[in-house]
């Protein structure tokens, strides 16, 4: 295997929290530190609960998050108030960090598409499942509003696989042409299914593919949150102000299976699994925390307790709300339904009402 | 003969038509070391090798243009692409490319290249894990579909399409993937393209279906014999350019006709078999042509799928409906 890329890695703590860059951390208050945290567990929590979920038949296929929680809320914390996001499936944190109810969540990845519509004014798109498409809807929201005169940014978010397809290319091409406000977040997960990112691309980087479109390109230890936070705001602030888009490399790790109908273990060894083992975001924060602000077991110990009542409280509402109707796969083809679709509805329901007599 | 379900049948199949054919090569997203998202690959690359079992980056557009070239210049490639809805991101390669080449060429470069994809509903699956888009590609000039629906049927129709000198989309049911088992004819066995099966004779009326809808149509004629009506049953298998014989000659004897298909119903498959029977037969006809389908809407996701999905329940419905008018 190719040994890992350090190449121009931004890092502002080490994987056991000690602080590499003093500089980043001025514009970062110990309430933003703490948020963090709260929201890294969180997630963790919620996810390993849906994977639980999933075994025992009452959630549907999902890609799990674990590994990559600090590029997922950092990057959703680095979002102005009016900003855009374009997730694509495995960005759960970033999108609680917008606003996304976490019980919605666990109901469109059930298998009801009322899970999947956006928080009213959040200004989040809905998880797109066709890799790299999104990228190119970031960079149309990101030029409307650059139309407009309104001053906010636009970010998506993507995984290492998504650099291969034509979108991902057109993207950026477009937003380097047209100077459009967009940041285009690529999570490097090193994996995209069983293909590892070096079979992926022959760049060193997938930052430096930046270069080809005139376009900034940055590199982020992405399992270090105070790093992604800080770089993608900047990078955000900046496309926001000056109209100069960007793309971002977070270097993170899967470190579960791609999904829960995969196996990783028919093409991923545990050698490459080790290194990253010891490289946990959300231990890495707290090791910082301990040692500089204070943390302690006790506080660990009242967060997770608190967070595991909230994941509960969220599966409650989850498996709590009523089945959808069946008429409801008609709903929203067209903002008004045509006399076709008119018809079918009455045809089903015709249907299911002698089924149940 | 072994007794194999389809994904087993399809994965033997690849083994011994490669083995048979240094011009083939196996090329798509995870096919390689994971041996494909549905293990229909498993085990070529150790067989093969990375030159003809290859794992590519992510891009359909990149796969299936690629293939093209391949095909053009003398291999025989099978193209993967993990799940029928991704097949879109390669639309302009199959539309503009893979369908024209032959007549752009004027006959001089043909393009024989497979397309597999899994397809179609009925595993509780993710948006765009449960999509029957095969009219889309029937209505390209040039494209063959073709589309299996039992295990032995998906080695047969498999080798007929890496065989045939015309690009091929070959989707294959995913619901059967591992839904039963056959005996599965051991050694070279082809179903020339263009041939429907005669699943079941009958007198009174005739289903036309394919695919995953075969055996709910089976299921429908079960249940309607108890009550002394005889469907006979035609499966597609090549879904375009189809049988078009066995469809009026079964529709001539039977005066009855209903089309079952999980796809969306308007500019369906369906649609066309219900305009050439018309314009054929429609004087054999002693009720009008029914259409059992996907709804017009978005395959929906695992909650309300089964509402989608046609199930025996609303074959016999048409059935009645139909022998009642
Ligand atoms: C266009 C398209 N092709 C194939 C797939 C099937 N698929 C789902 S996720 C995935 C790998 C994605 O890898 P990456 O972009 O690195 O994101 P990750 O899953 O690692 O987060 C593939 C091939 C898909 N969803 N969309
Ligand atoms: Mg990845």
């Amino acid at each position: 295997m190719k040994e890992e890329s350090n190449k121009d890695l931004i890092q502002v703590m080490d994987p056991d929290g000690r602080i590499v860059d003093k500089s980043a951390l001025k514009a970062i208050k110990e309430s933003d530190m703490l948020e963090m945290y709260r929201l890294m567990n969180f997630t963790r929590l919620w996810n390993s609960k849906a994977l639980s979920l999933q075994r025992q038949g009452r959630m549907g296929t999902l890609a799990s998050v674990r590994g990559q929680e600090a590029s997922n809320v950092g990057m959703g914390l680095a979002l102005g108030p009016e900003d855009w996001f374009c997730p694509s499936f495995r960005e759960y944190g970033a999108m609680f960090a917008r606003g996304i109810r976490p019980e919605e969540l666990y109901r469109y990845w059930g298998g009801d598409e009322r899970g999947a519509r956006p928080l009213e004014g959040s200004r989040v798109m809905p998880v797109c499942i066709t890799v790299g498409s999104h990228l190119l809807h970031a960079a149309g929201i990101a030029w409307g509003a650059k139309i407009r005169g309104e001053r906010i940014a636009v970010m998506s978010s993507s995984g290492d696989g998504s650099t291969s397809q034509g979108d991902f290319h057109e993207a950026l091409n477009f937003a380097g042409v047209f100077k459009l406000p967009v940041v285009f977040a690529i999570q490097n997960n090193h994996w995209a299914i069983s293909v590892p990112v070096e079979k992926q691309t022959a760049s060193e980087t997938l930052a430096e593919k930046a270069c080809a479109y005139g376009i900034r390109g940055a590199r982020v230890d992405g399992n270090d949150i105070i790093a992604v936070y800080s770089t993608v705001k900047k990078l955000l602030d900046v496309a926001r102000s000056d109209y100069r888009p960007a793309l971002v490399e977070l270097v993170t790790y899967r470190m579960d299976d791609h999904t829960t109908a995969d196996d990783a273990s028919r093409y991923r060894t545990k050698e490459m699994l080790a290194p990253w083992q010891g490289k946990d975001p959300i231990d890495r924060l707290r090791k910082y925390l301990s040692a500089e602000h204070g943390w302690d077991d006790q506080k660990e110990k009242g967060l997770i307790e608190e967070l595991t009542a909230e994941v509960e409280q969220c599966v409650k509402e989850y498996e709590g709300a009523p089945h959808p109707p069946p008429e409801q796969i008609f709903e929203h083809t067209y903002a008004e339904l045509p006399w076709h679709l008119r018809e079918e509805r009455e045809e089903l329901l015709q249907q299911v009402g002698d089924a149940e007599k | 003969m072994a007794r194999l379900s389809m994904v087993d049948a399809i994965n033997t199949t690849l083994h011994e038509l490669m083995a048979k054919d240094d011009r083939i090569v196996i090329m798509g997203e995870d096919v390689g070391v994971d041996g494909g998202v549905f293990r229909a690959t498993v085990g070529l690359l150790d067989k093969f090798g990375p030159d003809r079992v290859i794992d590519t980056p992510l891009a359909e557009s990149g796969i299936v243009g690629a293939a093209i070239g391949m095909a053009v210049y003398g291999m025989r490639p099978i193209a993967e692409i993990q799940f029928e809805g991704f097949m879109f991101k390669a639309f302009d390669q199959v539309y503009s490319h893979a369908s024209r080449l032959r007549r752009r060429s004027q006959g001089l470069y043909g393009v024989p290249l497979v397309i597999r994809a899994p397809y179609g509903a009925g595993v509780r699956a993710l948006e765009h894990h449960s999509d029957a888009p095969e009219a889309l590609f029937c209505h390209l000039p040039g494209m063959k579909v073709v589309i299996p629906s039992t295990p032995a049927e998906a080695k047969g129709l498999l080798t007929a399409s890496v065989e045939d000198p015309d690009p091929v989309v070959f989707l294959e049911p995913k619901r059967l993937y591992r839904l039963f088992k056959e005996e599965v004819p051991e050694g070279e066995y082809r179903i020339p393209l263009g041939e429907a099966r005669m699943v079941k004779e009958g007198k009174d009326i005739t289903l036309v279906t394919y695919g995953g809808m075969v055996s709910v149509c089976e299921r429908a004629a079960q249940h309607v014999a108890g009550e002394g009506v005889d469907a006979e049953i035609v499966d597609l298998r090549t879904v375009w350019p189809f049988d078009i014989a066995a469809i009026t000659k079964s529709v001539t004897k039977t005066g009855r006709l209903i089309i079952v298909h999980e796809a969306p119903r308007s500019f369906g498959v369906g649609a066309e078999i219900a305009a050439l029977v018309a314009e054929r037969c429609l004087l054999s006809l002693l009720a009008p042509i029914k259409r059992v389908t996907g709804f017009d809407v978005v395959p929906p996701l695992a909650r309300l799928e089964e509402y989608n999905y046609p199930d025996s329940d609303r074959v016999v419905r048409a059935i009645h409906d139909t022998m009642q008018f």
